[in-house]
């Protein structure tokens, strides 16, 4: 059981790396402001939920992996706020010359 | 597994550095901005993944400042560049 839990988190938290990864090729390959935003919100946020993942069965439970949990959710809300901010911006200030 | 946990920190810390560059290229302030919420998320991934490792879980409250913290730099960004008298940025926000 141990050993089946360990192997869980280094699946999960491996793809959360490869995840970060992404994001950040894609933050520094991409083409404009919007692709980027684009990249950088979605790699990173599914990163950091796997990484959450994988430690969720190495925390007491239940209130240290609710707080895990908690944080998640939080990070997830504020950069859904913050995404859409950041690209209205892009938006009106439009491309560098 | 704790080995396991601090590469994977290692790692993430990496992503984030590289990700830095594109606060140096910019080219626009909404770039930087972006990178810097890179900083943010990869932050606490590297702060969680610390605290399973090293059996810290104080760190665990440190990343859950440090969430709140990220979502207001960037909120104020928006707020000082688009300035309080520009009908698009203020409202329906």
């Amino acid at each position: 059981m141990t050993l089946a839990l360990n192997v869980f988190s280094v699946l999960a938290i491996v793809a959360g790396a490869v995840f970060f990864l992404a994001g950040t090729v894609g933050l520094l390959r991409f083409p404009d402001a919007l692709t980027r935003l684009h990249a950088l919100t979605k790699a990173d946020n599914l990163g950091l939920g796997l990484v959450v993942l994988g430690l969720l069965p190495r925390v007491d439970w239940p209130l240290g992996a609710l707080k895990l949990v908690v944080v998640w959710l939080l990070v997830l809300l504020a950069a859904a706020t913050v995404s859409q901010l950041i690209a209205r911006v892009a938006q009106r200030t439009g491309p560098a010359s | 597994m704790a080995d396991f946990l601090l590469a994977a920190a290692t790692f993430v810390l990496a992503m984030v550095a590289l990700g830095l560059i594109r606060i140096l290229r910019g080219p626009t302030l909404a770039d930087r901005v972006m990178a810097a919420q890179l900083l943010g998320s990869g932050g606490i991934a590297t702060l969680l993944l610390l605290a399973a490792a090293t059996d810290m879980p104080a760190a665990v409250d440190v990343a859950l400042a440090l969430a709140l913290l990220a979502a207001f730099a960037s909120a104020a960004f928006v707020n000082g560049i688009a300035g309080p008298d520009d009908p698009a940025a203020t409202d329906r926000g």
